[in-house]
């Protein structure tokens, strides 16, 4: 299962057998299954959330937070009944609250450090009252920021996801001009095309890009990016500086005979277009589904199977759940949405034939005296109607177009140091196509402002520091 | 079991607690459910003259502390608006029918001996137990020349009481207002006028909030608000404090005291009785959860007693009072130091930026392995307390009292004192 092999993603063209198909359901189920997975608090439950906050000094959830929250600060306005402070003071930070506090992996972040862990094991919802002060500043359509007076510099981003939006945000605040080029036809990236349904509901992705867009001097060209319409010689000698935010594009394969079988669909795939879908029931889905895979796209996609209503998913990852990448948490979701976990387990043959995918062969495995997995022999097979791949994505340099090849990569990534500048000077990256222990939404997000904060100081000569997770000046 | 049975000046009920004459005691129909509830008495809502009082729409005012509600209470409410001879009736047939509870009468009329004289000989009609003298009431009332108004003057306390006494054989609790700086002169007026008991504290002049739409206090009554008197939670520590003033006095040591003052439950009540009351009185904690609190507040009282060997009231009644003291006879060589358990710290760090923004910057914060830790430096720490009080971990933080080094010493014959006794 390496990634050896890649190909581009693509939306997802499903191919399947009336017969296998599960049924579609009526509307009112699909709004049952698809309802908010964290419904947002009301004023009452904030309340007494709030007032659980111990107003910590050196609070280690703010530490535990990638883009540097003041938490306990947010949590106190909130306590107060000044909401809107609350909202202004997470956006400082995290211009992408609104996602973060709907897809962060709080239990290993934020939640995970809350001192009320030691004691009771039940940290403040600080993810739950964090989307109820971002809410306010959306519904109300505050905009709480302006910009700089006009530096006359103007920098080209490529990507417009997390990363690419926090940079782009940053820069105009700090008087920049901005041009964004996304290949796709939305802005947002993974929160648009890639983050499961039942997180971002109500178009949430496209509110929080209008938000954002609203301070002005933002421009996105769409359906261009890199090797789709512009070069990064020619944003080079355009634009005063770059930001590379191209996420991944490349989709791992499994490398098994049966692979190519209609049936077997990577997972961002079928969630790209599930996450443009008007109508669910316009998805075709199996009656059983088998799931490769280990982390949150095979978390997600197992889900929201069950959510169009396949019958029988059964997630399967190759070593331990510890081992998996998605949180705990995340593996009992799915196992209260009906999903069947098996751990130790690797796929060996895919089978079926022209008219579709029958059946998974898994070999078990085990850790051996050294640490690496290997197979048992002994083996098991799932029947299947659909399966799902999930088995990580990557960077392909070769669609980064011509003239990228002058990005060093390293480890499958595009190399930068502490300023987020790559290996081509005036050319900064972050996201998903630099180096992370995890890649995240909320890292994203950082390293988009901080990439801000290098370009603002190479442009200007002004080095501005920063007040926790907000920049000064 | 513990004997709760209570006996003020001779009222007796079946236990020490009492519903304060207010909204809940201001009907047959109320007093009755308490009684089923299990309260061992009542003082029924001031009683005035006819014509009866007016009461206006929108009474309440609360102070919300933290998610917790009603920590504070105020009310605007003037004595009962119903007249009196269904009062009096009404106060007639429940003590007939609940003879072993107490009934107490509580009374408020114009300063004059002849109206005092007459409503006295319609109460002791009813078979009431006793009478309280509502010299308390900060609002509406006062503005008439009665409850506080006459609670402030102890001359008037002194001459009203003498009156009570004099044209009835019920026995008279004179119940204080707290707005005055030394509670002490009235109550030793009470005393002179011969009351059998006292009762504190009545309610303390306040605005509970303002509302900042309307720009006037709460509760608003047609776009205007006025002080009301303040109870609940909030007001403990005053009553407490109020009350022990009465007890360690030379001239009212051993007056009984029915004690009031944002009681809630068995354990303010026993705090209260250790400070010398013989009784107790509640309102708020009932408007708040209803009569049943009773049930806890009797269980909890008992099994309190069993578990301290006092068999009766009367074991630890004023138990707490001879602890209570002037500041300048405070052993100065007493020392006492905060102690850190690492164990059950949650690093928070309220206590480190306590102590250092606010106090004597005697804990410090340091990093180990990553982890945060606060610790004490001993030498520094001059025992305040404060660390302790805002650690929101239990027994991450005990004070512990240092062993003597010097003798016994206060101010009264500190070197550090001009005025020091030689």
């Amino acid at each position: 299962m390496g990634n050896e092999q890649v190909r581009e993603s693509a939306g997802a063209r499903v191919t399947i057998a009336a017969e296998r198909q599960a049924r579609s359901l009526s509307q009112e189920e699909y709004k049952k299954t698809f309802c908010d997975i964290h419904p947002a608090l009301d004023s009452k439950l904030a309340a007494v959330e709030s007032s659980r906050c111990y107003f910590c000094y050196d609070a280690p959830c703010m530490e535990a937070c990638p883009t540097t929250i003041n938490i306990p600060e947010f949590i106190r306005r909130i306590s107060t009944g000044n909401r809107k402070g609350a909202g202004i003071e997470i956006l400082e930070a995290n211009i992408l609250g609104g996602t973060c506090a709907r897809v962060c992996p709080v239990e290993v972040l934020c939640e995970q450090a809350c001192v009320r862990n030691k004691a009771e094991d039940s940290p403040v919802k600080i993810g739950l009252l964090q989307r109820y002060a971002t809410d306010y500043i959306f519904e109300n359509k505050i905009q709480p920021f302006t910009r700089a007076a006009a530096s006359g510099k103007t920098v080209a981003i490529v990507g417009a996801g997390p990363a690419g939006l926090s940079c782009a945000h940053q820069l105009s605040k700090l008087g920049h001009d901005v041009e964004i080029f996304e290949a796709k036809p939305k802005a947002g990236g993974l929160n648009e095309y890639g983050i499961a349904a039942y997180k971002m509901l109500e178009n949430f992705a496209q509110r929080e890009v209008d938000f954002l867009l609203g301070i002005g001097g933002i421009k996105i060209h769409n359906g261009k990016g890199l090797g789709t319409g512009v070069t990064l010689p020619e944003l080079r000698k355009s634009y005063d500086a770059v930001f590379l935010a191209t996420g991944l594009a490349g989709v791992n394969a499994l490398q098994l005979v049966g692979e190519q079988l209609p049936g077997v669909i990577n997972a961002v795939d079928y969630i790209s277009t599930l996450r443009q879908t008007k109508n669910y029931s316009d998805l075709k889905i199996g009656k059983k589904v088998v799931v490769i895979g280990g982390g949150n796209t095979a978390i997600d996609i197992a889900i929201q199977s069950k959510s169009l209503g396949a019958e029988d998913v059964t997630l399967v990852y190759r070593r331990s759940a510890s081992d998996m990448s998605a949180t705990s948490y995340e593996q009992e979701l799915a196992q209260t949405h009906g999903v069947t976990l098996r751990y130790w387990s690797k796929p060996v043959a895919i089978n079926g034939d022209e008219k579709g995918v029958q059946s998974v062969v898994f070999e078990k495995t085990l850790k051996n005296v050294k640490g690496e997995l290997e197979g048992t022999g002994e083996k098991f097979t799932l029947y299947a109607d659909m399966v799902f791949k999930a088995v990580g994505q990557v960077l392909v340099p070769a669609l980064l177009g011509e003239g990228a090849e002058l990005l060093k990569i390293s480890k499958g990534k595009i190399e930068v140091n502490a300023q987020k500048e790559t290996s081509v000077a005036g050319v900064y990256a972050g996201g998903d196509c630099i180096a992370h222990k995890e890649d995240l939404t909320v890292v994203a997000v950082q390293d988009g402002k901080l990439a801000a904060l290098a370009i603002h100081e190479k442009l200007t000569g002004r080095k501005l520091g920063l007040t926790g997770g907000k920049i000064n000046g | 079991m513990a004997d709760l049975r209570c006996n003020v000046a001779g009222i007796k009920s079946p236990n020490p607690f009492w519903l304060a004459s207010a909204p809940p005691t201001d009907k047959k129909y109320n007093v009755v459910r308490a009684f089923q509830a299990g309260w061992g008495g009542v003082v029924w809502k001031t009683l005035g003259e006819d014509p009866p009082v007016v009461n206006v729409s929108s009474r309440y005012g609360a102070l919300e502390y933290n998610g917790q509600k009603m920590m504070g209470f105020n009310n605007i409410e003037l004595i009962s608006d119903r007249p009196l001879e269904v009062n009096l009736r009404e106060i007639k047939e429940t003590k007939r029918e609940w003879p072993d509870r107490a009934v107490i009468v509580s009374l408020m009329v114009p300063c004059e001996e002849d109206a005092w004289k007459n409503i006295l000989k319609r109460v002791e009609d009813t078979g009431a137990d006793g009478i309280e003298l509502n010299f308390g009431c900060p609002h509406g009332m006062s503005e008439r020349g009665m409850g506080a108004a006459v609670g402030q003057v102890p001359e008037y306390v002194e001459m009203v009481t003498k009156w009570c006494k004099t044209y009835s054989r019920m026995p008279v609790i004179v119940k204080l207002t707290p707005n005055i700086s030394d509670v002490r002169k009235p109550a030793r007026a009470a005393h002179g006028g011969g009351a059998d008991a006292v009762s504190l504290i009545n309610t303390i002049n306040s605005i509970t909030r303002v509302d900042l739409d309307l720009m006037a206090p709460e509760p608003v009554v047609d776009g205007k608000g006025t002080h009301g008197g303040y109870c609940g939670p909030a007001v403990k520590p005053i009553a407490l404090n109020m009350v022990a003033e009465i007890a360690r006095d030379p001239i009212t040591r051993g007056l009984p005291i029915s004690g009031i003052g944002g009681i809630s439950n068995w354990r303010d009540a026993a705090e209260f009785i250790a400070l010398g009351s013989h009784s107790v009185q509640v309102c708020t904690a009932a408007m708040h959860y209803g009569f049943k609190i009773v049930s806890d507040m009797v269980d909890g009282l008992n099994h309190f007693m069993d578990e301290k060997g006092y068999a009766k009231l009367s074991d630890f009644i004023g138990k707490a009072v001879p602890n209570v003291t002037d500041w300048q006879q405070l052993n100065l060589n007493f020392k006492t130091i905060a102690h850190i358990n690492q164990d059950h710290c949650i690093q928070c760090g309220l206590c480190y930026i306590a102590c250092e923004d606010t106090s004597h910057q005697s804990i410090t914060a340091s990093r180990v392995n990553g982890q945060r830790k606060y610790e004490i430096i001993d030498q520094e720490c001059v025992g305040c307390n404060l660390c302790y009080h805002v650690c929101p971990a239990p027994g991450a933080i005990t004070m512990m009292n240092q062993k003597a080094t010097l003798p016994y010493l206060n101010w009264t014959k500190h070197p550090h004192n001009p005025m020091r006794v030689k």
